[in-house]
C-alpha cells in the first residue's frame, strides 16, 4: 500500500474529535467512526494522532479499525459500488456481477481506483431481495443485475 | 484459616488462598494440567492468560461446560477433574485443531525440542494430523536480531502481552479476525520499520518456533574454520550461570571453567570475557558519575541528573524512540561488550600485531539486542564493527552439541590474559541492580578515600521492579534507584519527563530480573524459580571472586596506565563513549 498523505487539517480535526470525547481510551471505537465519518477513511498518519491524544500504542488502534470491516484505511471512492452477496442475491449470481465490476473497474474489494472516483465493497442484503442481485452506488440501488449490464452503469458516472 | 478455599481436585483435598485459579491450586499439589497460552512468571509482571487456547480445560462439578483451569478461579467445595476421557478427548482435539493451520515442519523448525506445543502433542498422543484444511501465508522476517515466520503462531497472545503490558513497548499485536489474524508490528509493517527495541522478551515466551533468534552459528563455523581470521570470544557474565542448563545442569550451576574450556574446544584462538569490559564500563561509568555529581554539588544547575546507566541495547533503543527529549540523561558509556570490542581492536590488536580486518570478535550474550547493537554505525571503524556479530546462550549451546564436545566432562580452563581479567563487581551485572552496585563499590571508594565498610549492597537486589536506596557517600544523601522491565523503565522516564524523578543514579535493565532472564537465554518455559536460581549463582560467583572491585582489577589498572591515561581521557572517549539519536516516529 502507497503511503497515503494526510492534510494537516485532517488531523486537527482527528485531535478535535479525541478532544471532544475527553481523550479517553475506552471512546476508541466512537471516536474511529466519528473520524471515519468526518474524512470518509482512517489513514496512518490519522491513527497515529489518535494513539498519542488517548496515550494508548498506534498498535492498538490499528488492531481494532483492521477488526472491524466497517473502518477502512484507503479513502472511498467519489462514486462508492457495494455488491450485495446475500443469499437472495448470491444465488442469483451476484459472484459474477462482483467479479465484473473488479474487471471493469480494474480493482479488488477493498480498493479504490486510481483516479478516486470508484470504490469497491460487498455488503449483506439491502433489503431489496425481490430485485436480485442488487448493487449499489452511492445512494443509488441496480437491480436484476446482469454482468453484461455493467459496463454501461459504470459508463454513466463518466463525468 | 479464612480467606482459604477448600476444593477436591481429581478426587485429592486442595486447600489454596481465595483467588487462587484452578490451575495454579492443581500445581500447589503437584498436578499438572497441560497449558499453552498460559505464562506466568509469579514474582515479576510477566503474566498472559487469556484462556485463548483451551488446552488446559477441566471438568467441574454442575458446570455445563468444560472450564479453561487458566482462568477459571476456586470457589468453596468445588469438584474438579482434570483427568476424565472427556477432558482428554477435549484437550486433544484442541490441540489437533490447532495442528490444522501449522506447518507442522518440526524436524527442521528452530525451536524443534524446545516447542510447548510439540511437547502437547507428544503428552496428548496424537499420531495423525486429524484435521486438514487450509493453511495461514503469514508474514516472515529476519531482522538482524529475531526471527519471525507467524506460520508458526498459534496465536496465544504471549507476544503481545510482554510487548504491552510489561515492556509497554506496544509493537506486537493482534490485527485483523478471523482465519486472517495475525499478530504484527504496527501497521503490519516489519519489526525493522518499527519501534521495536529487540529486547526479544516475545522471543523469551513464544511458546512455538513463530518468534526465534537470528542464527549466527554458521557464520561463527565459517569464520572459525578460516585460517585467515582470529577469532576472538568474549561471552556475558549472564552466560556462565545459565548455560549449564542445556547440558542438564541443575538451573543456578556456574559453569564458567567448562564454558571457557568449551570456547576454546571451539576453536576460539582466544577466550577473553565480557567481565573485564564490565570493569571497565564501571570505571568510565563511575567517572562520569562522579563528574555529573561534583558540578552538581558545585552548583551547576544545568547538569542532568539522574544519571542513567546505559549498558541495556534494548534500553537504549528504548530511549531513543521513546524519550528523544531525554538523551543527556543516560550515561555516555558504552555498553561492556562494546567497550570489550574497541579495546581488543585497538588496544590489544596494536600489542598483538594483529591487523583489524583480520580479527573477529564474537560476543556470547543472554541478549538478542546485542546482534543490533553490533550493526550500530557508531559502533564501526571504516565500516568494521568493534564486535563482529553477537551469538546467544543458547546458539552456543547448539554449537558444542554440534561439535561433538562432551561439555559435562571438560575440565575447567580460565580465561586468557589480559582480556579475561575481571572483578566480582563484573559478574553481577548479569542481574537486575548488579550494575549499580558494582558502580557504587567503586564510585565509593573513588569518592570517599575510604575502604568500603560492607561490599554487598542488598537493598538493589533482588526481582521487585523499581528498588530504592539511599547511600551515605561521606555525610552526602546519594539516592539511587534501579528499575528492570522497559514498562517500569517507562515509569521513571515519565516522571523524569515531569521533573518528578528525585533520584542521582538509576539503573535501568530491559528484561525481567537484568540479562539473566534475557531473550539469548535457555528457555524458562515460564519457571520463575529458574531465573531465581540463576540470580542467586550470578551473586555466588561475585563472592567467589578474590577481587570485587572494578577499580582493584590489574589488568584495567595496567589498560589505563599504558594506553588510556585516565578514566574519560581524550581516548576513552573516543573509544569507550558514544552518543544517542532521536529516533522517534513522527
Amino acid at each position: 500500500m502507497s503511503e497515503i498523505k494526510v492534510s494537516c487539517e485532517a488531523l486537527r480535526q482527528t485531535e478535535e474529535i479525541c478532544k471532544k470525547f475527553n481523550n479517553d481510551p475506552g471512546e476508541l471505537i466512537s471516536i474511529l467512526h466519528e473520524t471515519q465519518n468526518t474524512l470518509g477513511y482512517l489513514p496512518e498518519a490519522v491513527q497515529r494522532v489518535i494513539a498519542r491524544q488517548l496515550g494508548i500504542s498506534a498498535q492498538k488502534v490499528y488492531g481494532v479499525v483492521t477488526f472491524y470491516s466497517f473502518f477502512s484505511m484507503v479513502p472511498k471512492g467519489k462514486y462508492p459500488v457495494s455488491v450485495c452477496l446475500g443469499t437472495a442475491c448470491y444465488v442469483r449470481g451476484s459472484d459474477k456481477v462482483l467479479e465484473e465490476f473488479k474487471r471493469v473497474l480494474g480493482i479488488e474489494v477493498g480498493e479504490t481506483t486510481p483516479d478516486g472516483k470508484f470504490s469497491l465493497d460487498c455488503l449483506r442484503c439491502v433489503g431489496a431481495c425481490g430485485l436480485a442481485p442488487v448493487a449499489t452506488i452511492g445512494e443509488k440501488v441496480y437491480g436484476r443485475l446482469n454482468p453484461s449490464d455493467i459496463k454501461k452503469i459504470v459508463a454513466e458516472f463518466g463525468d | 484459616m479464612e480467606n482459604m478455599i477448600n476444593l477436591t481436585i481429581d478426587n485429592r483435598p486442595v486447600s489454596v488462598p481465595k483467588g487462587t485459579t484452578v490451575l495454579d491450586a492443581a500445581a500447589s499439589v503437584g498436578i499438572d494440567i497441560p497449558a499453552l497460552c498460559h505464562i506466568d512468571l509469579k514474582g515479576t509482571c510477566v503474566k498472559n492468560a487469556p484462556a485463548a487456547c483451551r488446552v488446559c480445560v477441566v471438568e467441574v462439578e454442575g458446570r455445563r461446560n468444560l472450564a479453561p483451569s487458566c482462568a477459571t478461579m476456586v470457589t468453596e467445595g468445588m469438584v474438579v477433574r482434570t483427568n476424565s476421557a472427556r477432558v482428554a478427548r477435549a484437550r486433544k482435539t484442541v490441540a489437533e485443531l490447532i495442528l490444522s493451520d501449522h506447518p507442522n515442519d518440526c524436524l527442521t523448525c528452530p525451536k524443534c525440542n524446545h516447542c510447548e506445543l510439540q511437547k502437547l502433542v507428544t503428552r496428548f498422543n496424537i499420531r495423525e494430523m486429524t484435521y486438514k484444511g487450509e493453511q495461514s501465508n503469514r508474514k516472515k522476517e529476519q531482522t538482524v536480531a529475531i526471527t519471525r515466520n507467524m506460520d508458526k503462531c498459534i496465536l496465544c497472545r504471549r507476544c503481545e502481552s510482554v510487548c504491552n503490558n510489561v515492556q509497554t513497548v506496544g509493537v506486537l499485536g493482534a490485527i485483523r479476525r478471523g482465519f486472517d489474524a495475525t499478530i504484527a508490528p504496527t501497521f503490519d509493517k516489519m519489526f525493522s520499520e518499527s519501534d521495536c527495541t529487540y529486547c526479544g522478551q516475545c522471543v523469551a515466551v513464544c511458546p512455538t518456533g513463530a518468534l526465534t533468534e537470528r542464527d549466527y552459528t554458521d557464520r561463527l563455523l565459517d569464520d572459525i574454520c578460516n585460517p585467515d581470521k582470529i577469532v576472538v570470544a568474549q561471552p556475558a557474565p549472564a552466560v556462565r550461570v545459565a548455560l549449564g542448563e542445556e547440558f542438564g545442569y541443575e538451573p543456578g550451576t556456574i559453569v564458567t571453567g567448562k564454558l571457557a574450556a568449551s570456547l576454546r574446544a571451539l576453536g576460539f584462538d582466544y577466550v577473553f570475557d565480557t567481565d573485564f569490559g564490565a570493569d571497565l564500563t564501571i570505571m568510565e561509568e563511575g567517572a562520569e558519575i562522579l563528574h555529573r555529581l561534583k558540578a552538581f554539588l558545585g552548583g551547576d544547575k544545568s547538569v542532568k541528573l539522574p544519571i542513567m546507566t546505559s549498558c541495556c541495547p534494548a534500553w537504549v533503543n528504548f530511549y531513543e524512540h521513546n524519550y528523544p527529549d531525554l538523551l543527556d540523561y543516560p550515561s555516555s558509556a558504552k555498553s561492556p561488550g562494546q567497550m570489550f570490542g574497541a579495546i581488543a581492536k585497538s588496544y590489544w590488536a596494536q600489542k598483538m600485531g594483529i591487523p583489524r580486518e583480520k580479527l573477529v570478535v564474537v560476543s556470547i550474550m543472554p541478549c538478542l539486542a546485542k546482534k543490533f547493537e553490533c550493526e550500530r554505525d557508531e559502533f564501526k571503524v571504516d565500516g568494521n564493527p568493534d564486535v563482529d556479530y553477537s551469538i546467544s546462550t543458547r546458539e552456543l549451546a547448539r554449537l558444542i552439541k554440534r561439535s561433538n564436545i562432551d561439555f559435562r566432562q571438560l575440565k575447567d580452563e580460565d580465561f586468557d590474559k589480559p582480556l579475561g581479567e575481571s572483578s566480582g563487581a563484573a559478574a553481577i551485572f548479569g542481574a537486575t541492580g548488579g550494575v549499580m552496585e558494582a558502580a557504587l563499590r567503586t564510585v565509593y571508594e573513588v569518592y570517599t578515600g575510604k575502604t568500603l565498610p560492607k561490599i554487598e549492597f542488598q537493598e538493589v537486589r533482588g526481582l521487585e521492579g523499581i528498588k530504592e536506596a539511599t547511600i551515605d557517600l561521606a555525610g552526602f544523601p546519594l539516592k539511587v534507584c534501579v528499575a528492570h522491565t522497559l514498562g517500569n523503565a517507562r515509569y521513571l522516564m515519565d516522571k523524569l519527563r515531569k521533573g518528578e524523578l528525585d533520584y542521582h543514579v538509576v539503573e535501568v535493565m530491559a528484561c525481567p530480573g537484568g540479562c539473566i532472564d534475557g531473550a539469548g537465554q535457555p528457555y524458562h518455559h515460564g519457571d520463575v524459580e529458574i531465573i531465581k536460581a540463576r540470580a542467586a549463582a550470578i551473586y555466588r560467583e561475585d563472592e567467589g571472586k578474590p577481587i570485587r572491585k572494578s577499580h582493584e582489577n590489574p589488568d584495567i589498572q595496567k589498560l589505563y596506565k599504558e594506553f588510556l591515561g585516565e578514566p574519560m581521557s581524550e581516548r576513552a572517549h573516543h573509544l569507550l563513549h558514544t552518543h544517542y539519536f532521536d529516533k522517534s516516529t513522527k
